[in-house]
This record gives C-alpha cells, structure tokens and sequence, in this order.
C-alpha cells in the first residue's frame, strides 16, 4: 500500500511496547558511541533503560525518584561531552522538571536526551496521574527542543540512534503497551521528516505515535467507504515536516488528526498552526479534548475517549462532507 | 592561569577592583542584585586569580577547572572577575543587561565564552556539577575539579537536596560546593523566610564534608578549597559565612539591597568609600 517498506495492517501483525524499541536502540547506540550515557529516576526496568545498564554500569546513573536532578544531572554530562538519555515516566519527566528542562538544557543548549515513557491514556489503570497528555505541547513550545514519538518500537529503536547522533536537546515519547508493529528495518527514519505511510487523494489522515496504526486502520475502513485517504504519519513533531504535509493538504483539501495526547499544543495545535498560516482547510483534530483521562483497560480509554480507527473514520466522513 | 601568581595583598586589591566595577556595572544598568555580588567579591578573588586552574585565552581549554554560578543572579561579580582576568575587555562591562550584551541579566552560556552554564531559575547548578563529576569520572579525568557557587536562600530549592543526595551516594569529591552564607534573601533573614540551620548538621548527614569559613577572608577561601582538593573520600562543601554588600557600609547587612542598583549619588557614594577602603588598600589621592 505505499512504497515505505510499510506492513500490511490487514495481516496478522505483531505488537510490542515502544519502549522495547527505545531499550534496544539506546544499548546500540552504547555500543557505537562510548560518550552514550543513561540516567534514570527510578523506573529502569519500566522505561527499558536495564539493558543499557547491563551492558553499560558504568556508563549509568541511578539518580532515584528526583526527576528534576535527572534532567539537570543530564545537563552536566551533556557539558562535559557525554550524550546523556535520562528516563522516567512521561508524567514525571518533562512532566515535573519542565524549568529544568527550559533553562539548563534548552536555553543552555545541551543535547540531552529526554525521554518519557508510559505517555498517553493507555497506561491504562493508574489512571489521570499516570496518562501523561500535555507533554508534547510542553516539549513543542521549547525554543531548541526536537519532539519524536514514534508509531512502533521498530521506529523507536531507529529513532534512540538517530538521536544519539543529534545534537540537539530531544524528547522522545513512549507507550507502556504493546502496539501493532507497522514499520520494517526498512522503513525510512530521520529526524525532522514526515512520511506519506499510505497514498490517497480525498482527505489527509495526520497521525503520531501510537495512532498512526489507527490511522492506518481508518484508512482501510474508509477505502471501502469509497474514500481515498492518505495517512502521514509525524514521527517528529517538532520541526514540523510542513513540506510533506502541505504537498498532502493541498492535495486532499482537508485534515483529520489523530495522537493519544492533548489535541490543544500537540500534534493537533501544531497542524492547525501550520494550516491556518499555510493553507487553511477543513481540519479535525482527535484526540484528548482538554480533559483528563481515568483508570480502565487500555482497549477500553480508547474507545471511551475516542482514541481509535472508528472515531478517525467517522471524523473523515464528517470532513470530506465540509470540504464539498 | 598560573597558580599563586598574586599575594595576599594583591589578591586583597582585586576584590576591590571586582567591587569598583559591581557599583559602575549596575549603575550604569539601572537593574540587577548589589549585595550578593559585593558579599562575594573575596571568594572570586580567590577562585580566579589563585585556586582555579583556567585560561582566559583559552575559555574552552579541556584541562580547566569548572565555576558553576547556580546562583545566577550574583552574575555581575562573575562578569567583573572575568573581566579582570581578561576574559573580555573592561567596557564590555557597561554593556550588561542592554540589548544585544553577551553579558545577560543572568548567565547565559551560548552568549559569553567563559560561561560554563545558563543559570538563574534556583536549585540547578549542585545537580550538573554532579552530571560534569560523574562525567570527569568515567572519562578519568580525576584532576579536574568543579566549584560551584550557591547562594543560602537558594538551598530552599528540593532540587538541591536532589543533588546533594545524589553527591553523596557517588562520594563526588571533584566537587566544590561554596555557599554564600549571607543569611539574607529577597523576603528577609533567611532563618525567617525559611529556616535553614542547623546547616553544616545537614550537609554532614547526606555524607559531605563540611568547611566553615569567613568567605570575606581571601587567605581562608584559598586555605578552605586547598583543603578541599585534599579531601578524596566525600564532596566538599565551604560554608562561607559573607557580608552582603560587603566593602559598601550603606549596603552591608541591609537585605533590602539584595535585589537593588545604585542610584547614581549612591555609587559615587559606594566608590568613594572603595577607593578609601579603612585607607588600607590605596589612598583616594593615587
């Protein structure tokens, strides 16, 4: 369904965690770059960060449940060379330390690795404090900061390289449940660039994360509807790929979003931005509508907040029909 | 730079030239912190022209020793000792806080080589001289030392703890941390804004070795950080016990010039009473 070495989502595919993608890529990029260095508030296990550590000790800090001294911890081994990847839950870590963040790795321009696990509703049941959803919109707005959430671990593990040979402060988002593993060793990565994962003409389906799946779903559901949808898939939020995404707007003439966070400054806030400054077109934004989410299963938030294919499928209809 | 290029009383005279240029810097600025800065003028006396190993040709020299200014807003004695040393030519000090200045309200690091990191917000800089001496560990670089200066109020900030919990754990005795004990901050005495005694009890209790000195003493600044390198089994940190706005009799002890410039008759006012220092230093006539 598209030239990107992509698989199909009708198979039987399978899932994994983000985050195991995130805990293989950061042990080879120890491998390659001996300046890679890990800390962790905690929760070495839960972000995957123990298989750095087993292959690395002496290259990992256990900083405890101190996420602010984790951040700015990592700021000093960025000073001093190192590329430090520091993780907590995404709730925790930029949920806590923002000004840490702000000051001593943005404005100070270190490239420190921020990296926040068990993002979105599907945490599932520790519910409202656990399900971290304005992190992007707290990363986004940092002038110097790079945001990647990747849509699979195949792509996380692809990314954690990638940044390890940025230089540049990131952010990268990962989910605590296992998700539908779409891309291949072969599907394209960089930093920065936004990827046409399934080619339409009659509306855009702009997804991030754990919803490009979802995305792709709807765009399955909607072909048999008799409409044409092109799924981009965002794995980096910030910068925006607005080449790619406007070459696919101006094509389809109107937007569905989809992430498993605030729609308010995440991707959503981000398209609309772009749009109404570049090309205003009729936009729907999915995601979580300035609420908190609650404990349950993670199938069961989903659908109970409007987090999956049917709610994106039936956005699109509801789009394509105001763009007539 | 050199170690032990300068006596005593040299060292003396360029604590005074650091004041001198506090008073003309944030006059001319119009903003900015007065007793803090003059409160430390000793211990950056004694930081950059004797006990740090650094090179102002050099700023980002690999064999240099570290300065933190965790509190950021004391930045106006950083910039006149940089100055001095001749990190940047002497006028550039007029230029602080105006538009387009390399010399920020607080440090920014990206502007101004010799800044080691961006600071003000509180609490920050004990955490990443932990990340640079857990760095300096793995990469052996165990002669290199990282100083961190912290001002008292500040130590009501949880990120501090944070670090001086996590120093202690990894025994980082690369690190020197100097607190400005000054017993002011904006709201008042600091043992009423927020208590903070018994102080040396705490730090001892998280597994530091704890120096307590009068930070207005050149000789003991120098004698504390000696003594501190020699200490190789725990982090270090120099209680230096200052008088803010030290040097200036109207300003000292007063914490309403905490976060206060000088007027223009006020700083001929702190000159003159510089200049004339107890006419030990030098005399208003040379």
């Amino acid at each position: 369904m598209s030239d990107n070495h992509l698989l199909d989502v009708n198979s039987q595919l399978l899932a994994e965690p983000i985050r195991k993608g995130f805990g293989r890529g950061l042990k080879r990029a120890g491998e390659l770059d001996e300046n890679v260095v890990a800390a962790c508030a905690d929760l070495t296990d839960s972000t995957q960060m123990s298989l750095f550590k087993e292959a690395f000790p002496s290259r990992f800090v256990e900083i405890g449940v101190a996420e602010q001294n984790l951040v700015t911890v990592g700021s000093g081994l960025a000073a001093m060379g190192k590329i430090p990847f520091v993780s907590s839950y995404a709730a925790f870590s930029p949920g806590r330390n923002w000004e840490q963040i702000r000051t001593t790795v943005c404005l100070n321009d270190r490239p420190v690795k921020v990296v926040g696990s068990h993002a979105g509703v599907s945490v599932g049941p520790d519910g409202a404090t656990h399900q971290m959803l304005e992190d992007i919109a707290l990363m986004r707005v940092l002038p110097n900061m790079v945001v990647i959430a990747p849509c699979d671990s195949v792509e996380a593990e692809k990314a954690t390289l990638a940044m390890a040979r940025d230089h540049r402060p990131n952010y990268l988002r990962l989910a605590r449940e296992a998700t539908p593993i779409v891309t291949t060793l072969d599907t394209p990565f960089e930093i920065g660039k936004a990827y046409v994962y399934a080619p339409g003409t009659d509306v855009t389906l702009i997804a991030t994360g754990t919803m490009t799946y979802q995305a792709l779903l709807a765009a399955e559901q909607l072909y048999k509807d008799g409409i044409d949808a092109e799924v981009v898939h965002v794995p980096t939020i910030k910068p925006l790929d607005a080449e790619t995404i406007l070459k696919s707007v101006r094509k389809t003439g109107c937007v569905v979003t989809a992430e498993e966070g605030q729609i308010v400054g995440g991707l959503g806030g981000a398209i609309a931005e772009l749009l109404a400054e570049e090309h205003p077109a009729p936009l729907h934004r999915i995601g979580m509508k300035d609420r908190f989410g609650e404990s349950g299963e993670p199938d069961e938030l989903l659908k109970h907040f409007g987090l999956d294919a049917k709610h994106i499928r039936l956005a699109a209809h509801h789009i394509v029909e105001r763009k007539k | 730079m050199a170690q032990k290029t300068y006596s005593l009383k040299q060292l003396e005279q360029k604590a005074n030239t650091i004041r001198e240029d506090i008073i003309r810097m944030l006059e001319h600025a119009g903003s900015g912190h007065s007793a803090g800065p003059l409160g430390q003028a000793d211990i950056f006396a004694a930081l950059y022209f004797d006990v740090m190993k650094h090179d102002p040709r050099k700023p980002d020299w690999d064999e240099r020793d570290i300065l933190l200014l965790s509190n950021g807003h004391c930045v106006p004695v950083r910039y006149a000792a940089m100055a001095e040393a001749g990190y940047f030519p002497k006028k550039e000090l007029m230029t602080l806080r105006r538009l387009g200045s390399r010399l920020q309200g607080h440090p920014e690091r990206t502007r101004l080589p010799g800044l080691e990191h961006t600071s003000g917000p509180l609490g920050s800089g004990l955490s990443q001289a932990a990340g640079m001496a857990l760095a300096m560990r793995m990469n052996n670089e165990l002669h290199r030392r990282v100083y961190v200066m912290m001002g008292d109020g500040e130590l009501d900030e949880g990120n501090v703890w944070e670090a001086v919990m996590l120093a202690g754990k990894y025994q980082l005795n690369s690190i020197t941390a100097i607190v400005d004990r000054n017993n002011i901050q904006i709201d008042g005495p600091t043992e009423s804004v927020m208590p903070l005694e018994d102080l040396k009890k705490k730090w001892e209790s998280f597994g530091w070795h704890v120096l307590e000195i009068d930070g207005n003493d050149i000789e003991a600044v120098i004698d504390a950080c000696a003594m501190a390198r020699a200490i190789t089994e725990k982090p270090v940190v120099i209680i230096a016990y200052t008088i803010p706005g030290k040097g200036v009799d109207f300003m000292e002890y007063d914490f309403h010039w905490h976060g206060a410039p000088p007027n223009h008759e006020q700083a001929v006012k702190a000159l003159h009473e510089l200049r004339t220092l107890g006419g030990k230093i030098r005399s208003e006539h040379e």
